[in-house]
């Protein structure tokens, strides 16, 4: 019944990727912070469901900024 | 420096309930009578005042630490009550804790495997070091609402919890025994479930059967004048605890009927509940004998003048003085005036040098009445010496390199300086103390803006930093000179305002010719005292400078600017040069070539664009400088060439009188068609309006128009001849709406946007028909504020006025809660020196601070560059 659904087509919905295991090394190391010191994601977010994150994973967000014109903010995966 | 030894390291607080065994442990007597002194004025042994709670009373020894008062920290007693109560601050818990076990196993209600899933789970978090607490609420909601014990198969009842400690399980209510025997049926896992950890609290503990009683220190009684004892409030309420509690167990003993029991076991939870919190609904509140309410423990703590608010985020401070703030131009922006009175009570501390020692012997012989002078010596080994009452030649005499004078304030020292409501980080700015005679702070008027003062009884605060790193910390970061640029907007919140915009106009504005004594005269009280460039206008052999070359000897060499001033007309093509109100503003190496200096200029909030340059290109001591001397000279030119505005500038001529009449005529005229037309059912509706509102719509825009006309005509004859319109058009005060509803019509009233329409059935006033929607019916003042209101327009007036107020009142009560929630959301938070915005567990809030990692204060208007200016300064 329901129509497929791309969200990440949405223009209210910034570009989420998910980082390869040595980016996202390099991301916390970078901050010298542990994962939990990112802020966080639900993996129940629809964002993180449709590009088919798991727990643990690093999200890369590219926004668009009023201040910067193009910001990346990183996020990690939770659970629920 | 002398460093404070560390006796015990402290490894982790943890936070849990005291058990009845520890409130028995740590009390020093059990309270049994609700006496407190005996006929001779001692306290009653086992009573509420026993001395070994600690004393008050100075001289007398405590009997359980032998401490004087001051130095005991007082020591708790208990009372056994006759029947447990529940403690009423963790009524919440109780409850999830009976809603979400067995009334008659004490089991979690949870079926096995979720339960020992929620277990583990919480285990994880524990050691995790996450909220494991947080899952109780799910816990309870899941638990609560089976119906049948899993583990014993017991049928629950329907609990309900009725304010503020009783629950009732069905048709029968619980006493809180029957709570108690439930709680301590819950086994140590199933506690850590609902959130409590067993090895520092136990559910039971929740239902009092021990009670602290608190420390005298506490609650000191106080001796009036007259000699009459009075007690605190806690005293009182402990009082009737214990009557209550000796009369039930009284009762109990000699077996009393059932109803007279439970009645004084209810009365006996009411004191304890209030005891606790005499502010919690559902029962009324205890009150003194006079009628007052009690203030009891909770009240101690909570609201703005509780112990957390009133004494641990903000206290009382030692170094400050408070007086009315008066203006004083001739002092820098970044100095104060302080009265001579207050430099004698406000010192600084000086460690004596072998270069300074002479110095501060001189202050020490001068002692704490002469200015300056010190009032106290501080010799190496801490001993005080206080120059009132010592021998003060003697002192001199002794003081060797080591010692510390605390010397009067004197310029040139550095305070910190505040006025309230402290709404943004130029609330508190540093500034250089100039002592002064009188008995006010003065302040240079440019820093009004930011501290939002003004003169009309002000008063404002000043803080002595005590400590040479403090002190070079304000200097270096908190000068007014650093602070010029708001954070807010990246412009100047410093800046001209008033008098100094009118006077640079004045000064700058096409065909003023200075003589040659004129012109030393103004750069003499603006600070300048380099020669005089050649005259600009030769006639009949007399030398005479426009008033541009003598403000261009502030500005510094190398600035090249255009902009457009204030007062341009925003002409459709613009004439730039040629401009007939010289409005285009030419700087070229520091020369003010063609246009006027006005609000554009520097005025404090404007755009500001020559202050905001030289802050921005040539730095803050040199944009302080330009500030006081363009201020001065403003000023003082302003004084030369004369300058007033009264009622008559508002005059204008009777046929432009008439004009505007005609004006206001037609416009009545029209919205009497209006309505005409609206009563004929011929009103074609706007889009998703009704008749009745398009109406309205249409009559409040024929009205405004009107109002427009009518100020158009009289600003006809209101050119930059005149003072009041000098005023307006350079943006130094008032604006051209202002003059016109002086000189030409009010116009329409508003409350909530919309024409004045409450009061009577259908109509405003008495003097009209109902359902009459003509303009003066409904608020439209076509009298100007000169003319003088007719009395229907007046009260229409303060109508809409009263709105104004109650709005701004509104306002501040709603954004100062705001401002407190946002502070206390945020006050944690700081950016890193990775660039990172981070809390106080270092995790990352913002990867870049506003995302950009430009600091707003040291921007262009936001931006980190602004091309077009960096273009034009190097092209020229
Ligand atoms: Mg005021
Ligand atoms: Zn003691
Ligand atoms: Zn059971
Ligand atoms: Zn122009």
């Amino acid at each position: 019944m329901s129509v497929e659904f791309d969200i990440g087509q949405h223009v209210l919905v910034p570009k989420h990727e998910i980082l390869p295991k040595e980016k996202a090394r390099e991301v916390l190391e970078r901050y010298r912070i542990s994962p939990h010191q990112l802020p966080l994601i639900k993996s129940s977010d629809p964002v993180v469901k449709a590009i088919g994150a798991k727990p643990g994973d690093i999200l890369q967000i590219t926004r668009n900024s009023p201040t910067a014109g193009r910001a990346i903010a990183y996020r990690y995966v939770i659970e629920e | 420096m002398i460093m404070m030894r560390i006796p015990k390291l402290i490894d982790h607080v943890d936070f849990g309930m005291m058990s009845p065994d520890e409130i028995r442990k740590i009390s020093v007597t059990k309270i049994v009578t609700a006496d407190t002194y005996d006929e001779d004025g001692y306290p009653i042994e086992r009573g509420l005042m026993d001395s070994r709670l600690g004393v008050v009373d100075p001289g007398l020894r405590c009997r359980t630490c032998g401490a004087r008062a001051g130095d005991c920290p007082g020591h708790f007693g208990h009372v056994e009550l006759a029947r447990p109560v529940a403690n009423v601050g963790h009524i919440d818990t109780i409850y999830n804790c009976l809603r979400a076990t067995c009334r008659k196993c004490g089991r979690v209600l949870l079926a096995e495997p979720k339960h020992e899933e929620y277990y583990k789970r919480i285990t994880e978090m524990r050691e995790a070091r996450q909220k494991w607490w947080e899952m109780t609420n799910k816990i309870v909601r899941s638990a609560s609402t089976t119906e049948k014990c899993p583990h014993c198969g017991e049928k629950q009842a329907p609990l309900k919890f009725e304010k503020p400690t009783s629950f009732v399980e069905g048709r029968n209510r619980l006493t809180p025994s029957d709570v108690r025997e439930r709680l301590e049926r819950i086994t140590n896992e199933d506690v850590m479930l609902l959130g409590i950890n067993p090895k520092v609290a136990r559910p039971e503990w929740m239902v009092l059967t021990a009670l602290p009683v608190s420390p005298v220190t506490v609650r000191p009684s106080i001796t009036l004048e007259s000699g009459v004892r009075s007690e605190d409030d806690l005293t009182h309420k402990l009082v009737d605890i214990i009557r209550i509690n000796q009369r039930l167990s009284e009762n109990i003993e000699a077996g009393a009927p059932h109803l007279i029991v439970e009645d004084l076991w209810e009365l006996l939870q009411y004191h304890v509940t209030t005891y606790f919190d005499n502010g919690v609904s559902g029962i009324p509140p205890a009150r003194h004998r006079s009628g007052r309410v009690l203030r009891t423990l909770a009240q101690r703590l909570r609201g703005k003048e509780g112990r957390f608010r009133g004494n641990l985020s903000g206290k009382r401070v030692d170094f400050s003085a408070r007086t009315v703030i008066s203006p004083d131009p001739n002092i820098s922006i970044n100095e104060i005036g302080v009265p001579e009175y207050i430099a004698r009570i406000l010192s600084v501390p000086v460690r004596a040098t072998e270069h300074d020692i002479e110095d501060l012997r001189n202050l020490i012989r001068r002692g704490p009445d002469i200015y300056p002078g010190a009032n106290c010596m501080i010799s190496p080994d801490g001993k005080r010496y206080d120059l009132r009452y010592a021998d003060r030649e003697e002192l001199a005499k002794t003081i060797e390199p080591g010692f510390i004078v605390e010397r009067h304030l004197m310029d040139g020292d550095i305070v910190m300086f505040n006025r309230q409501p402290s709404l943004h980080r130029m609330s508190i700015m540093a500034h250089e103390v100039r002592v002064l005679p009188g008995r006010t702070f003065r302040l240079n008027l440019s820093v009004c803006p930011p501290y939002n003062a003004d003169f009309d009884g002000d008063e404002m605060n000043v803080h002595a930093p005590q400590h040479e790193e403090a002190q070079a910390e304000a200097r270096i970061l908190m000068k007014v000179q650093e602070q010029i640029i708001s954070p807010r907007f990246g412009g100047p919140i410093i800046g001209g305002i008033q008098d100094h915009i009118t006077g640079a106009y004045l000064l700058t504005r096409k065909g003023t010719l200075l003589t040659k004594e004129q012109s030393q005269q103004l750069l003499a009280a603006g600070g300048i005292f380099t020669d005089l460039p050649k005259p600009a206008v030769k006639e009949k052999g007399t030398e005479y400078w426009i008033g541009k070359q003598i403000f261009s000897m502030l500005l510094p060499k190398g600035l090249n600017l255009t902009f457009k001033a204030k007062i341009c007309e925003n002409c459709a093509r613009c004439k730039k040069e040629e401009c007939e109100i010289d409005a285009y503003v030419v700087i070229r190496d520091g020369q003010l070539l063609h246009g006027v200096i006005d609000a554009r200029s520097y005025k404090a909030l404007d755009r500001c664009e020559v202050l905001d340059r030289i802050v921005k290109d040539y730095g803050t001591t040199a944009a302080r400088e330009f500030l006081d001397r363009a201020t001065k000279l403003s000023i003082a030119a302003a004084a030369m060439l004369g300058f007033t505005t009264s009622i008559d500038d508002e005059d204008i001529p009777p046929e432009a009188n008439e004009r505007i009449s005609e004006v206001l005529d037609d416009v009545r005229e029209k919205v009497n068609k209006l309505i005409k037309i609206y009563d004929a059912g011929e009103l074609e509706p706007f889009p998703g309006r009704s008749l009745r509102e398009t109406l309205e719509m249409r009559i409040m825009e024929v009205l405004a128009g009107g109002r427009d006309r009518a100020g158009e005509i009289a600003e006809k004859y209101l050119g930059l001849d005149n003072n009041a319109v000098i005023m307006a058009r350079t943006g130094a005060r008032g604006s051209m709406l202002n003059l016109t509803q002086m000189a030409a019509c009010v116009g329409q009233q508003s409350v909530r946007g919309e024409r004045l329409s409450r009061g009577y059935r259908g109509r405003t006033l008495p003097h009209f028909k109902s359902g009459n929607l003509g303009a003066e019916a409904r608020g439209f003042v076509s009298s100007s504020y000169k003319d003088g209101l007719r009395p229907l327009e007046f009260f229409f007036h303060a109508m809409g006025g009263r709105e104004g107020l109650v709005d701004t009142a509104v306002r501040t009560a709603q954004s100062g809660y705001m401002q407190r929630r946002l502070i206390n959301a945020l006050q944690d938070l700081r950016v890193e020196y990775d660039g990172t915005v981070r809390d106080d567990r270092g995790a990352v809030v913002q990867f870049a601070y506003g995302e950009d990692g430009v600091d707003p204060a040291h921007s262009d208007n936001g931006k980190a560059v602004n091309v077009e200016k960096i273009i034009e300064r190097v092209v020229g």
